[in-house]
């Protein structure tokens, strides 16, 4: 299984990183390496994600959601039930071992929406790791309650003003501080993106959902479901149900991106829809760039998704057709999370509402799925007062 | 012969090291960058490293990532900072080393770039995310157009690696004085000496050492362990407050000739 020893999916990803890193990277490979063949280490975290985070997860048959859209079946993998919100702390709490076993004393992440912060967070805390988390300062003010949790948490939450203030630059800040820092310091990465072993440390720590998935349809049918369906920013939640049913070429998968204003303003964060192959943030993969390689500017309703690159595995999938990238626009999210929130009393996040958004026009444009699992990557509590401001009545309205 | 290497073989003869100055393309305007530059020599500046300007210099500290965005801001693009570098090399002969990040140069094309830059004028390129391991087909297309790939080495590269990035790199050695981004700074780790001797020990190439040098008096204490020096925020902060840099040049090229002569 993908990737090679260099850290190569096909042609995409790599270690586009500044020497300085290139040994703490070897380093993170090697302990990772060693973590996976020792029971010691699958033991500790299988229990941490068994009575800590609370999984397995449930797959929850969506009926109303169902029988609203057509009748195809609908299932939801609820990560949004996994503490601290998102399906996030599977990763953060196998990279804090990891970083426990490598003994440094302090963790450094980025965040875009807050989650992965909230969990490496919590992560920290549990295992006494010092923890400092960069955040855009744009995304700190629309994820104000994140930024409250973090700091409750007893981390080190630092604006970055930089750049465009997201999620991309908060990366560029982690990195900068790694490269000043790595003796000390283990950069817990949030997604499926930046320099070999990321991609895939982040894919093995987050395919937990798609062995449960493939587990728990059991309970409601014979055979494997027709399609996934997740939301797709870096790519961690969609590659973690993705991968585990990489072989089984009778399923699709249907990767959902930020169509923000439509692909066609440019006001977007659509990267395998509408981008192209270049190198970012220590991979080479699909990139939204401007015609002299210089990273454009997104956007997107959600932060967590507001991001110009995409996990180096996507782009693999994308080109041999694994997967199918399409994008769902800001109001396709909305309205994702106004229906799920009616149908079946879930709150989704914003993020995970692209992917319940694009569930309708999937059902029309594919009259042959008869059983759709869509991960539910994160609640939606945090984007309240976001969605309070773009939807103010209602709480009226029914 | 590439510029560079008459540049430092001149510079062995002589005994002295060099001092090896860094501009953001187009900073703080492409009028006042070009006025710059070509102060540079008579400053006693021996290798102009001319920065592409990136959207997101990982490896840069505050001081160069302001100098690109106002540079992007004011509208470089790597076809324009290739025109300037042939407008410059018909009046100066100082060798131009490019510093960029990967994905201007991989967007534009590696065989177009290396092409285009030995056509202007360039004499070696700089990429600061770029580790020899994913080198090989930029450094190759380079070297057909007489290009050196000019490779960095950090204090955390393992002393094996140390050995191969001296062999591989071309031009010169770009020893990365401390473990973080670039930017001036008061102080340099003390380790700093004896790593950079040791890259002399064992390199084939000039080494040359950046990041964080700011100072004639930091200069004195690293100029005896290295071949030349590499100075940049330094510059460009000077250029944010609008003061002179020749004054600040002329003082790190004493404080470089003075230990030299010693060393």
């Amino acid at each position: 299984m993908l990737p090679d020893r260099r850290g190569y999916f096909g042609p995409y990803g790599g270690r586009f990183v500044p020497e300085t890193l290139l040994a703490p990277l070897v380093e993170v490979e090697e302990a990772f390496r060693r973590a996976q063949k020792d029971p010691s280490f699958r033991r500790e975290l299988n229990d941490l994600l068994h009575r800590y985070a609370g999984r397995p997860t449930p797959l929850f048959f969506a009926k109303n959601l169902s029988r609203r859209l057509g009748g195809a079946k609908i299932f939801l993998k609820r990560e949004d039930l996994c503490h601290t919100g998102s399906h996030k702390l599977n990763n953060t709490l196998g990279q804090c071992l990891l970083a426990r076993r490598l003994g440094k004393k302090r963790v450094i992440a980025e965040t875009g929406a807050g989650q992965h912060g909230v969990a490496t967070a919590t992560a920290g805390a549990l295992m006494g790791l010092q923890c400092a988390v960069y955040m855009g300062s744009e995304d700190m003010a629309r994820q104000a309650l994140n930024v409250f949790r973090m700091r409750s948490l007893g981390t080190r939450v630092v604006p970055v003003n930089s750049g465009s203030r997201t999620l991309k630059d908060a990366i560029n800040e982690a990195f900068r501080d790694w490269v000043a820092t790595v003796n000390t310091t283990f950069y817990a990465m949030g997604s499926v993106v930046g320099p070999h072993p990321y991609p895939w440390m982040v894919r093995e720590f987050q395919s937990v959902i798609g062995r449960e998935t493939a587990r728990q349809i059991r309970e409601y049918q014979s055979g494997d479901p027709d399609a996934l369906v997740a939301c797709v920013g870096g790519g961690s939640n969609s590659m973690g149900l993705f991968a585990p049913f990489y072989e089984k070429r009778r399923v699709k998968f249907f990767g959902v991106e930020a169509g923000g204003k439509g692909l066609m303003t440019g006001r977007h964060a659509a990267t395998l829809c509408a981008g192209t192959p270049g190198i970012l943030h220590g991979a080479y993969t699909y990139v939204l760039q401007d015609k002299h390689g210089q990273i454009r500017p997104t956007h997107s309703i959600s932060a967590g998704l507001d991001y110009p690159a995409v996990g180096p595995e996507h782009s693999f999938y994308r080109d041999s057709g694994r997967a199918e990238y399409v994008a769902a626009t800001d109001s396709e999210a909305v309205e994702g999370f106004r229906l799920l929130n009616e149908t079946e009393g879930i709150t989704a996040a914003l993020e995970s509402a692209h992917a319940i958004g694009y569930l309708p026009r999937l059902l029309r444009g594919h009259r042959s799925l008869k059983s759709v699992v869509v991960c539910l990557s994160g609640r939606g509590d945090k984007d309240m007062a976001q969605l309070q401001d773009l939807l103010p009545s209602e709480g009226a309205s029914r | 012969m590439n510029r560079l290497d008459r540049t430092f073989s001149r510079l062995r003869r002589q005994k002295r090291k060099a001092l090896i100055a860094y501009l953001t393309a187009g900073y703080p305007s492409p009028k006042e960058m070009d006025r710059t530059a070509r102060l540079l020599e008579h400053a006693g500046v021996d290798v102009l490293e001319v920065g592409i300007p990136f959207s997101d210099p990982v490896a840069d500290g505050p001081t160069i990532q302001y100098s690109s965005q106002k540079s992007l801001e004011k509208g470089t693009t790597l076809p324009r900072v290739l025109r300037w570098t042939r407008r410059f090399r018909k009046t100066s002969s100082l060798p131009v080393v490019f510093m960029s990040y990967l994905n201007p140069i991989h967007h534009y094309g590696y065989a177009r770039f290396a092409k285009d830059a030995a056509k202007a004028g360039g004499d070696g390129l700089i990429v600061p995310d770029l580790v020899p391991e994913e080198s090989r087909a930029l450094r190759k297309l380079l070297a057909v157009h007489g290009l050196h790939l000019i490779h960095l080495v950090a204090p955390t590269s393992p002393p094996a690696r140390q050995q191969r990035i001296a062999r591989l790199t071309r031009g010169f050695l770009y020893a990365v004085s401390l473990t973080g981004v670039t930017g001036a700074r008061k102080e340099l780790p003390p380790q700093t000496m004896s790593y950079l001797r040791n890259l002399k020990r064992i390199s084939p190439s000039p080494v040359a050492v950046g990041f964080g040098i700011s100072t004639p008096a930091q200069i004195r204490r690293v100029a005896p362990c290295a071949d030349g020096v590499i100075v940049g925020s330094a510059l460009i902060n000077k250029l944010r407050e609008r003061k002179p840099v020749v004054p600040l040049l002329r003082s790190l090229r004493a404080a470089l000739d003075r230990k030299s002569k010693k060393g």
